[in-house]
């Protein structure tokens, strides 16, 4: 073949291989633009005011994924009725929490040459009173009971060929004076009276008792710990192994928290338990399917959690004693908070 | 790029020209037609498999709901893997000088892979998928550069491989470039991000077999005596000269910390902010992309020698940097341009220098020979750095990591086993 020829053979290659990636493209830009008109039969969703203020109502804020205009905003609606039309904010996240008139919103920033992350803390009337820079991808988001302090995950990689590393980083800042912990890697951790240290250690799902103490998982050598940090002291303790993204009951006795269940599917390893923090015993809920989300108390009885849907994710709720069944919130929501 | 460079002559005829080592008018300041083809092939490769590499992650999270922690991935029993299937390619490429057929395998299954992502929805199956991803990677490096060191002429290896480094690495550069765009056109686009992943490996594979031609050497007499066995490729570490050389390349990537690690240090010991903790690895990408054709000509003309175990030296200044308490502004940068200056001078100039101490008919086997006990050397730094963290700290691990390169640089300069390459 000649020089000529082989550029030709290139040539026609060429064309077909990027006619393949334009359809592709285009049919995904397609997809895209259908998820920005309103879904037959979804929830209605009209824009209106949400506020995060104290009695207000007793409501769920939560980002809705319902399609249309108002998908991936915050939305509210009275926890009376979840399944009724929404009021959408305007102001979008990707993981979203409040207590107390404080919000914690993670969302993505557009960039010239790529997405960036931020965490917008926000009043009770959804105004941003801080941002902070992120260095991954949202995944968990909460604050303290008071509305002080919040705290955030997200997940960190993807710079090796082929994307192995995975890793997170957890942060906690205190509102009020505008102290920033960017990383739980600092802390002094403890595991049964000696300081652990190590290269994979990771922390992720914070869940407050009060402003200074809280709950989250650590993670190294492939074990996962539960472990109680001290804000103000930086240090941590572990408490027991095998539990992941913990959620502190409102009366502070319980834990709600993703267990892997030897024997399960590695693709769907997770079941949703409950842990005495009086006994360090644990005991399954009766939501059988993987859950992986940090799951929210409702009131002391009642655990709420996400599963996939066909628009992103669905709500479900489950009693947090052992008997009973699961039962869907509402559909196409993520992050919900419950708000008197 | 390559076009122009190619027009008036065939490849074919100009990797003859600069396989026999001949000057030949001109030849000094062009690069062999089939360094470029290979340059070309591993820019579009690389474009092709770091769009999926920058994506991963949020598709992960955002598009399949998955909390990747704690998987793993691919584990250090894959890593072993990935080392034979290095080997078996070298192996394979040199019988019967197959070197082109083996690296278009290579990149073929790597290709073939991409279009699998998307039709698989659960983390083992895709590791599985990413496994296949990287043993196509693994097959065909070794053969890759054996091509380019049998295309060019020995006293200008150094730039070749400077040449062919850079390409790679501005593929690396633009690759995210594109999946963001195409993510910016179709939200959530996965798919679309790994069917156009698909198409760019695809002309990448296309331009392979199009530009690089088959036989780089002519079979002679003379090489009988090396016909390419396993017993051949073993044999080779007799070789006082290669032995000396995969050994002081062991020794320096027994002291060689990996990158993540060398990013996290650089976070916590330099305090680079979050938002641009993802950006880091390009600070390295650009540093190589911008010294590797430099240092290669270094190499060609200083010593490649030097030059691998000088870049060893700029590595041990990067780590003094992140261990000193100072806490100026352009560290960072300065510890990222080291990085990158590392890389430019000793990811191709090991293979230039490699190339010296293998025969024609052994070049894959060698050259993989010497790459894995390098990879191999690397990951046992990274165990052990993990380790000596978990034990003391990463200060006192990074301390130890210093001292151990210190070592083994004063055991390179002092074996210097390829000096007259």
């Amino acid at each position: 073949m000649s020089t000529r020829d082989r550029l030709l053979v290139l040539l026609a290659g060429v064309l077909v291989l990027a006619s393949v990636a334009g359809v592709a493209v285009w049919r995904a830009a397609q997809r895209a633009d259908r998820r920005n008109q309103v879904q037959a039969g979804g929830p209605a969703v009209h824009a209106g005011t949400v506020s995060l203020a104290a009695a207000g109502g007793p409501r769920i804020v939560f980002r809705s994924m319902a399609w249309g205009p108002h998908r991936d905003e915050l939305a509210s609606v009275p926890a009376a009725d979840p399944e009724g039309p929404r009021t959408a904010s305007g102001v979008s996240c990707l993981r979203f929490y409040a207590a107390a008139g404080t919000g914690i919103c993670l969302q993505a920033e557009r960039g010239p040459v790529n997405d960036t992350y931020r965490a917008l803390v926000l009043d009770s009337r959804l105004r941003t009173t801080r941002r902070v820079g992120l260095a991954g991808i949202p995944t968990r988001a909460r604050v303290s009971p008071s509305g002080r302090m919040a705290a955030w995950t997200v997940f960190v990689g993807g710079d090796s060929y082929a994307g192995t590393d995975f890793s997170t980083r957890t942060s906690i800042l205190d509102t009020r004076t505008g102290d920033l912990q960017p990383t739980l890697e600092d802390y002094t951790l403890t595991r049964d009276g000696k300081r652990l240290r190590a290269a994979d250690l990771n922390y992720w799902g914070v869940t407050f008792a009060d402003d200074t103490h809280f709950y989250a998982t650590a993670a190294t050598g492939g074990r996962t710990y539960l472990i109680r940090g001290d804000v103000a002291a930086r240090t941590a303790v572990t408490l027991r192994t095998n539990v992941e993204c913990p959620s502190l009951s409102p009366d502070g006795t319980r834990i709600a928290f993703k267990k892997r269940v030897p024997g399960l599917s590695p693709d769907a390893p997770w079941r949703l338990y409950v842990l005495d923090l009086a006994t360090l015993r644990d005991h399954p809920t009766a939501e059988t399917r993987n859950v992986d989300d940090q799951a929210v108390w409702t009131d002391d009885q009642t655990l709420a959690y996400s599963l996939p849907g066909d628009y992103g994710s669905d709500l479900y709720t489950v009693p947090a004693a052992a008997p009973g069944t699961p039962r869907l919130l509402t559909r196409s929501a993520l992050s919900p908070s419950w708000l008197d | 790029m390559y076009v122009s460079e190619s027009r008036g002559s065939t490849p074919a005829a100009a990797s003859r020209t600069a396989a026999r080592g001949l000057p030949g008018p001109g030849r000094r300041s062009a690069v062999a037609s089939t360094v470029l083809a290979l340059g070309a092939v591993s820019l579009i490769t690389d474009v092709s498999s770091e769009m999926v590499t920058a994506v991963l992650p949020l598709y992960l999270v955002s598009g399949l709901g998955l909390s990747p922690l704690g998987f793993g991935l691919l584990d250090g029993v894959y890593n072993g893997f990935s080392a034979l299937v290095r080997l078996v390619g070298g192996h394979l490429a040199d019988r019967g000088g197959r070197h082109k057929q083996v690296a278009a395998l290579g990149y073929g299954l790597s290709a073939l892979c991409k279009p699998l992502l998307p039709a698989v929805h659960t983390l083992p199956l895709i590791g599985a998928v990413l496994a296949a991803d990287r043993t196509g990677k693994g097959l065909r490096t070794a053969p890759r550069d054996a091509l380019i060191s049998l295309s060019s002429p020995p006293e200008a290896r150094g730039r070749a491989f400077g040449v062919h480094r850079a390409m790679d690495t501005a593929g690396a550069l633009l690759g995210p470039l594109v999946a963001f765009l195409i993510l910016r056109r179709a939200a959530d686009g996965y798919d679309a991000v790994f069917t156009v992943s698909f198409c760019v490996a695809a002309v990448g594979v296309l331009v392979l077999l199009l530009f690089v031609p088959s036989r780089t050497t002519r079979p002679s007499p003379a090489t009988g005596a090396e016909r390419p066995s396993l017993r051949a490729a073993v044999a080779l570490l007799g070789r006082r000269e290669l032995r000396g050389l995969a050994l002081c390349a062991v020794a320096l990537g027994l002291a060689t910390v990996s990158d993540s690690f060398v990013y996290l240090m650089l976070q916590r010991r330099l305090g680079v902010p979050d938002r641009w903790f993802a950006l880091l690895p390009l600070g390295t990408a650009a540093a190589f992309l911008l010294l590797a054709v430099p240092l290669g000509r270094w190499a060609d003309r200083l010593g490649r020698w030097r030059v691998f175990v000088g870049g060893h030296v700029a590595l041990l200044l990067a780590y003094a940097l992140l261990l000193s308490h100072l806490r100026a502004g352009v560290l960072p940068y300065a510890v990222l341009a080291l990085h990158g200056a590392f890389y430019a001078a000793t990811d191709g100039v090991l293979m230039a220098a490699a190339a010296g101490s293998v025969p024609e008919a052994l070049r894959s086997s060698g050259l993989a020979l010497v790459q894995t006990g390098q990879a191999g050397a690397r990951f046992c730094c990274s165990i052990a750095f993990g380790a000596a963290w978990t034990a003391f700290g990463d200060r006192s691990a990074l301390a130890g990591a210093a001292v151990a390169l210190l070592a083994s640089v004063a055991l390179s300069i002092r074996l210097r086993p390829a000096e007259a390459v």
